[in-house]
């Protein structure tokens, strides 16, 4: 019967998608409206064939495990994309005759850096999330994913959505809010899979046969909670035309502003902070062998945590149309914040006390610990970077490009990959990984890499901030903006050359858990632990 | 050094997650103290800046402080110390600018951060221009409407080809494409290069000659020099403000040019215009940055 209805809401997305393709108004719609026409003709040819067949059966006493491969797959190709992205709009800064020629407009700087931004921090970083989240869950809470097939389609939606996004900033579909680029129909279409993430994940929660709900689990579920919230308020819009991707915001002005960058920071704070914490509270414990440094440190700095970062928005918006009051409170909120982020790399690092040799011989836990470093020096940036007198210089700048990539490559990226790595021989039932040298060879080419980015970019950051303010005597500018961009070139080479080192770091990784899962001895002892 | 630890080790809280289990230590010190802290001064900041909202507008703060106040401050502290220079440079005799030195300094630092403001996104930030697209270099000696700090000044005030100015700069060469033959402006362009002194091709350039009499003279003159009444460019200065290969040149006869400055001053731009001291100001520093005659 089910199948029946899945056939009908199929065939009426995919009539509908061919007309929308015929009336579309510009060409990111019309290139849309076929990927859905292809996605749902090709679903329901494929339901159409097994429909009637009998259903395979499932073991519901097992784990879920095979969203979690197709995710940790998904986290690693789609890293390797947003990289090398990054890699090319970096050179472009460098060298704008990059932007070459006959690719205009599509391959421009302009639309390229949605693209990057949105392949790290939502395709690899997301992927990441619902990945670990649906690993984590099920052992945490000793029960298999609840709702059936939703997981996978948790996975798949996800996927066009990143393909839907991606897609329409090449061909010039944005409603122009950073990190919220994606038009209103891809915007529905992730608050439906969202939804759906949710049910998955509260759905297991609440069928745990564990008493207590651990941790990394508070933390998922407000990420997942907080995001739903931001993407729906930051998106209202209202569409020009159900046949084009053009849409109007209903706030305007410095209210769109405000609401713009209360979803940016907490795009942060939520996204890649919060969730990552979640991972962070499974993994480290897991791969040192330790218990958890404090539970109530955890309990306090969660709930401050989540408390505070939600005021700090408005600190994006010093010294602009914003009234001086909520500039005041953003930066506030912010400096208050700096304690209760510590309180994760606090619990992250003291778990490792009693294991401190494991720093020598895993270096999966080195990538663990330098990653939980980068984020204390991060989370101590912020605040600074929130101080009026200090983004007076800051703001603008690429010191917070500098500030985002640390965050970014070195918390978030480092550790994803140790994750990556715990995950993959666990889920494919291998003994140990094909390479430790060459995870040894990921982490050190990744931290210098790191490290040029994020010195280049504080030195050039600074560097401009004071040339842009430099008056002489009678009060006159000293500097045009185009003195500053040219003395920025060496800095912005080293930079390009720093984020090249981290591609490759990140290749080598691919290689590693490609031999993994190929050719890694299989694990003999203790196959896949049951649901119970 | 281990023992210690075990010693020291606190219990755990008794769960175990997929044998993850955590200990029940106390909130660091440190931690919780930096925390109190940063509420404390938190609280204390809020009282002191503007901070909390009410119902219409918000608390001041004691300190009285306000971002919108401080630049006000700030720029009303900067004109009036500039306050009398611009005044001497509003009503200054351009011509006589330069034996006033002090006045001549003060002019050409402000019209120095004026120009690197609005004009360097087309002449550059070193006012050489870009030949590509058709920005004049500054710094040279060719001055198609004049080099004084006169002509400069009303340059910048009205524009070239600008329509909102009745008294813009304006000329405009036809575009001999649709007027001579294609040989006529092969031989023209030939006669060009030889008169500004490059390579060219005599056998063409004589026939291009006639052209040139009976096509270009009436503006460029007779011997190509120009007119700057007319604006029209001198040929034979080897300064190309298109540039002066066979093939530029060839696509300046056959489709003309017609490049456009905006007017600068007040009086067309409104409050994002230029005031007279101002536009005083970057004509004297585009006169001593080498050409100015």
């Amino acid at each position: 019967m089910s199948d029946y209805l899945k056939l009908v809401v199929l065939g009426v997305i995919a009539v509908f998608a061919a007309i929308a393709a015929n009336f579309g108004r510009d060409l990111a719609y019309q290139v849309h409206a076929i990927i859905i026409l292809a996605v749902a003709g090709g679903l329901f040819l494929w339901v159409l064939r097994n429909t009637d067949e009998p259903k395979p059966v499932i073991d519901e006493t097992q784990y879920a495990d095979g969203v979690v491969r197709a995710g940790a797959i998904a986290t690693t190709l789609w890293g390797v994309v947003g990289f090398l992205v990054g890699v090319v709009i970096a050179f472009q800064l460098a060298f704008p005759a990059l932007n070459i020629e006959w690719a205009q407009p599509y391959a421009n700087f302009g639309r390229l850096r949605p693209l990057h931004t949105s392949a790290v921090i939502f395709a690899f970083g997301g992927n990441a999330l619902i990945c670990t989240s649906f690993y984590v869950v099920q052992r945490t809470s000793a029960a298999r994913l609840w709702g059936g097939n939703l997981a996978w389609f948790v996975f798949w939606g996800y996927q066009l959505f990143i393909v839907l996004a991606a897609t329409g900033y090449v061909l010039g579909a944005t409603q122009s809010k950073e990190y919220a680029e994606p038009e209103w129909y891809v915007d529905i279409w992730l608050t439906i899979v969202w939804v759906a993430y949710l049910a998955v994940f509260l759905g297991t929660i609440v069928k745990r046969k564990e008493p207590h709900i651990y941790v990394a689990n508070w933390f998922y579920l407000s990420f997942i909670v907080t995001v739903a919230l931001l993407h729906v308020v930051n998106n209202l819009s209202i569409p020009v035309s159900i046949w084009g991707s053009r849409s109007v915001q209903v706030f305007a002005g410095v209210q769109d502003a405000m609401t713009q960058w209360w979803y940016g920071h907490n795009a942060v704070g939520f996204f890649l902070t919060a969730g990552f914490l979640a991972m962070m509270y499974y993994f480290v414990p897991k791969q040192v062998g330790r218990p958890v440094y404090s539970y109530k440190l955890s309990i306090i700095h969660f709930w401050a945590l989540i408390f505070l970062y939600i005021w700090a928005g408005p600190h994006h918006l010093h010294y602009t149309a914003l009234p001086d009051w909520a500039s005041t409170l953003g930066m506030v909120f912010s400096i208050i914040l700096w304690m209760p982020s510590w309180g994760g790399m606090i619990n992250g690092l003291m778990t490792l006390s009693g294991a401190w040799d494991k720093l020598r011989t895993d270096p999966i836990v080195r990538m663990m610990v330098i990653s939980i470093g980068f984020y204390g020096m991060s989370t101590f940036e912020g605040p600074m970077m929130s101080i009026r007198a200090v983004n007076s210089l800051s703001h603008y700048t690429d010191w917070t490009i500098g500030h985002v990539h640390s965050g970014a490559l070195g918390w978030n990226g480092m550790i994803t990959f140790s994750c990556l790595y715990f995950l993959v021989p666990r889920l494919w039932n291998r003994e140990r990984l094909y390479s430790l040298s060459a995870v040894n060879w990921h982490f050190w080419l990744a931290t210098i890499g790191i490290v040029l980015y994020a010195a280049s970019m504080w030195v050039t950051g600074i560097m401009e901030g004071l040339m842009w303010r430099e008056v002489d005597a009678n009060g006159f500018l000293v500097n045009s903006f185009a003195d500053t961009v040219s003395a920025k070139f060496p800095m912005y080479v080293v930079r390009g050359l720093g984020g090249l080192l981290f591609l490759a770091g990140s290749l080598i990784m691919c290689w590693n858990l490609w031999m993994t899962v190929r050719s890694a001895p299989e694990r003999t002892h203790s196959a896949a632990i049951p649901a119970e | 050094m281990s023992k210690k630890d075990d010693k020291q080790e606190v219990e755990t809280t008794g769960h175990s997650w997929d044998g993850i289990e955590e200990y029940n230590n106390p909130l660091p010190r440190w931690w919780l103290w930096t925390f109190y802290v940063t509420i404390l001064w938190g609280v204390l900041y809020t009282i002191a800046y503007p901070a909390w909202p009410l119902i219409s507008g918000a608390t001041p703060g004691f300190l009285g402080f306000s971002t919108r106040a401080d630049v006000a401050e700030d720029i009303a502290a900067v004109d009036a110390a500039n306050a009398s220079n611009l005044e001497a440079l509003r009503t200054v005799e351009l011509a006589s600018l330069a034996s006033n030195t002090d006045l001549q300094n003060f002019a050409v630092n402000a019209g120095a951060a004026l120009f690197r403001a609005n004009c360097s996104q087309c002449h550059g930030a070193g006012a050489a221009g870009v030949q590509a697209s058709g920005y004049p270099n500054l710094l040279d000696d060719a001055w198609l409407w004049g080099g004084t700090v006169d002509d400069i000044a009303f340059t910048i005030s009205h524009g070239i080809r600008n329509e909102q100015s009745d008294d813009t700069r304006w000329s405009e060469m036809p575009a001999f494409g649709e007027i001579l033959e294609e040989e006529d402006i092969t031989n023209v362009v030939q006669f060009v290069r030889q008169i500004s002194g490059q390579d060219h091709d005599a056998a063409l350039a004589t026939p291009g000659a006639v052209v040139f009499e009976e096509n270009c003279s009436s503006c460029h003159g007779e011997a190509g020099m120009g007119d700057r009444e007319l604006g029209a460019p001198n040929l034979t200065d080897a300064i190309w403000l298109y540039g002066g290969s066979v093939e530029t040149l060839s696509d300046t006869v056959a489709n003309s040019r017609f490049g456009v400055m905006p007017a600068w001053s007040e009086e067309f731009r409104g409050a994002s215009g230029l005031s007279q001291a101002e536009i005083n100001a970057v004509a004297a520093y585009v006169h001593q940055l080498g050409g100015g005659e």
